[in-house]
């Protein structure tokens, strides 16, 4: 499995190489690539937790099992942008060990090159998921 | 004015009708030469997932503000934005946007201090559009750039700076934040942590009139009778007053600063966008906590 340091790099370079506009073309398409719920979440909305830093009503629930992390992620389709940030979240964290979801870098947000194309505000959304994430994976290991 | 205006039943009853459309008017102008649809929304990419058929993007974070500087653009960068945005000086523009319309208040408030003189809102935004099932589209807009001249920004007109708001305490000032955030118990609004301030509370004298009072649950504004029954009945507020409207932003009272100065006809109105993210965090700025808007000598 790709590091998480690495899938970060490659995924800042990919943004990175883009202007503006494809940034955000970029983000659209990973939003679109966010899993639905399972049906033991998607039924037990309950069971979620809501990331009060986005906008957007953004809900997330955290497994670990033998080790391995399993993050899962909704938000409502009218809210795009926060879909993005937490599909990048997801394809980044998921399914690695419990210690290097921990050791993820704090600075996820500020290394996908999206101020110019999203806003420093709102870039904020995807700081409180990680941060989360963290917290709920410390809680459960 | 360069397209008629909506001769809606509800609208000619406030005191400028023409700064509103309704979602059947704008569908039936669709295309209509000398109109521009620009949405301006809360989520950067919400208009790249679809917008009204023609409807060009401007953003208030990334278009409107300066990149470094917290402040707006300068004349020669709006006039760059309208000219590649399809907007002449004599264009009628329709704005609308998803939040309840904040971001598109806001935006005609920028259109307004460059003096933009057809500007209006489209009511209910872009929710009432959507929940009505009319046409929407993927399609990039293509964009014919125009001419548009160089206005010099008017700071005077319909905004307020911090000087200002502090000479002000004692006269008719609008909190439009929620409850929790005028009487001091939180920093910011829920869900919005990131724009908070260092103290909690709000500027002395500011009577509480959290901006949804003037919105219906399908995001319509009010009718004016019953916006007048609570910014004029229950808060005493009168036409010729001299108002100030602030919120974290300055978006949700653009929301508010547009009912009182288009809706209500109030003669001199200013939104203070450096609200509470800039007073909270003035070093020695007079704070009033509780549910009272309080009093300040000086």
């Amino acid at each position: 499995m790709t590091s998480i340091e690495q899938s970060l790099n490659d995924l800042g370079s990919e943004f990175a190489e883009l202007g503006v506009k494809d940034r955000l073309t970029l983000l659209l398409e990973i939003a679109g690539e966010l899993p639905e719920l399972p049906a033991r979440y998607a039924d037990h909305p309950d069971l979620l937790e809501r990331v009060e830093e986005c906008q957007s009503p953004v809900f997330l629930f955290v497994e670990v099992e033998n080790d391995r992390v399993g993050i899962f992620l909704t938000a409502p389709e009218e809210a795009p942008t926060t879909r993005g940030f937490a599909s990048i979240l997801h394809q980044l964290l998921n399914g690695h060990t419990v210690a290097e979801v921990l050791a993820a870098p704090e600075d996820i947000p500020d290394r996908l090159h999206l101020k110019d194309a999203v806003s420093l505000l709102r870039i904020n959304g995807l700081r409180g998921m990680l941060n989360r994430i963290k917290r709920q994976v410390a809680e459960k290991a | 004015m360069t397209v008629p205006k909506d001769s809606n039943e509800k609208f000619s009853a406030y005191a400028h009708p023409e700064v509103l459309v309704s979602t059947e008017w704008l569908e039936a102008n669709l295309g209509t030469p000398g109109l521009v649809i620009v949405e301006s929304d809360e989520d950067v990419l919400l208009y790249d997932v679809s917008h009204i058929p023609g409807a060009v993007k401007i953003d208030w974070h990334t278009d409107l503000n300066q990149g470094v500087v917290r402040d707006y653009i300068q004349g020669p960068e709006f006039a760059e934005l309208a000219s590649r945005s399809g907007i002449k000086r004599e264009s009628t523009v329709v704005i609308y946007g998803d939040a309840s319309n904040w971001w598109a208040s806001y935006a005609l408030w920028v259109f307004k201090l460059f003096g933009h003189t057809d500007v209006r809102l489209l009511d209910g935004g872009r929710e009432k559009w959507i929940a009505e099932g009319r046409p929407v589209t993927k399609d990039e807009t293509v964009v014919e750039a125009t001419e548009y001249p160089i206005i010099e920004r008017d700071d005077v007109t319909d905004r307020a700076f911090r000087d200002q708001v502090q000479a002000h305490i004692g006269k008719p000032m609008v909190d439009v934040r929620s409850p929790q955030e005028y009487n001091g118990e939180r920093t910011h609004m829920p869900n919005y942590p990131q724009e908070s301030a260092l103290r909690a509370g709000h500027i002395p004298g500011a009577q509480s009139v959290p901006w949804a009072r003037a919105a219906n649950e399908d995001k319509t504004f009010k009718s004016r009778e019953e916006l007048e029954a609570i910014y004029l009945g229950e808060k005493g507020l009168k036409v010729d007053d001299d108002v100030i409207a602030y919120c974290r932003i300055g978006e949700r009272s653009s929301h508010t600063w547009f009912v009182l100065k288009y809706l209500l006809g109030f003669g001199k109105v200013r939104n203070y966008d450096g609200s509470w993210t800039e007073w909270g965090s003035l070093v020695g700025a007079p704070i009033v906590l509780g549910d009272e808007p309080g009093v300040f000598s000086k």
